[in-house]
């Protein structure tokens, strides 16, 4: 059963590790993504412009709804033993932790794609947005045509 | 119903959410979004390009041709950017 969490404070990937695995010994493969605050803007106009902070919005009841749907999806698609996903929403800084994703399972390959999966998909599907603040003054990021790509890769057709 | 708007749409409504009632006449999304754009220019603004706008009824993903009804939530955002 993946866990889902979304909350403003910081995570410590080392203890949710622990947590995941307990006492278990059946878990062969344990695959963690976490993704930081870039200290510099990449894309459009102001690339290469340093960025102070970064606060997410999010529409907290479907974000919680929308992450819980693609936990359930990823466990139908991959034999997993567990997972943990984190989403932080609320003002961050350039290296602050925002989204960490845990998968377990016996083998790699099920582990390394429901991770995969399940970044894809979130970013694609979970109702959070990120606004910048640099010098350049503050905007909205734009979603790219990429993670779109990256998360159709999964549809089933 | 009520309306909640988020990000870009909520700064330009500059609003986060309003209970609103259900016009006659109006049973889908896109038609919602019709007279969503008749209120202002900052409605009209936010609705000019209707492909950067998603659009959930009670937190799930809806295109133009799902119903609506008074007791929905219904959210307005641009294409999300978490993660």
């Amino acid at each position: 059963m993946i866990e889902v969490r979304i909350q403003p404070h910081d995570f410590n990937v080392a203890a949710e590790l622990d947590r995941l695995r307990d006492k278990r010994t059946d878990i062969g493969a344990l695959v963690t993504f976490t993704g930081l605050v870039r200290d510099m803007l990449m894309h459009d106009r102001t690339d290469g412009q340093p960025i102070t902070a970064m606060t997410l919005e999010h529409y907290p009841a479907m974000a919680q709804r929308q992450l819980e749907a693609i936990a359930r999806e990823a466990e139908t698609r991959w034999p997993l033993l567990g997972g943990t996903i984190i989403h932080r929403h609320g003002r961050l800084m350039p290296g602050d932790q925002i989204v960490l994703v845990a998968i377990a399972s016996a083998h790699r390959h099920a582990a390394f794609e429901a991770a995969m999966f399940l970044m894809d998909w979130l970013k694609t599907k979970a109702p959070f947005w990120k606004k910048e603040e640099g010098t350049a003054g503050t905007h909205w990021v734009a979603a790219r045509a990429e993670d779109d790509a990256a998360a159709e890769r999964w549809s089933r057709g | 119903m009520k309306l909640l708007y988020f990000s870009w749409v909520r700064e330009r409504i500059g609003r986060d959410e309003e209970d609103v009632a259900l016009p006659d006449g109006v049973t889908s999304v896109g038609a919602l979004l019709g007279w969503l754009a008749s209120r202002g220019p900052d409605y009209a603004a936010v609705l000019e390009n209707r492909s950067a706008i998603r659009v959930a009824v009670n937190q799930d993903y809806a295109d133009d041709a799902h119903p609506v009804s008074s007791t929905d939530e219904i959210a307005l955002f641009p294409p999300v950017t978490g993660g």
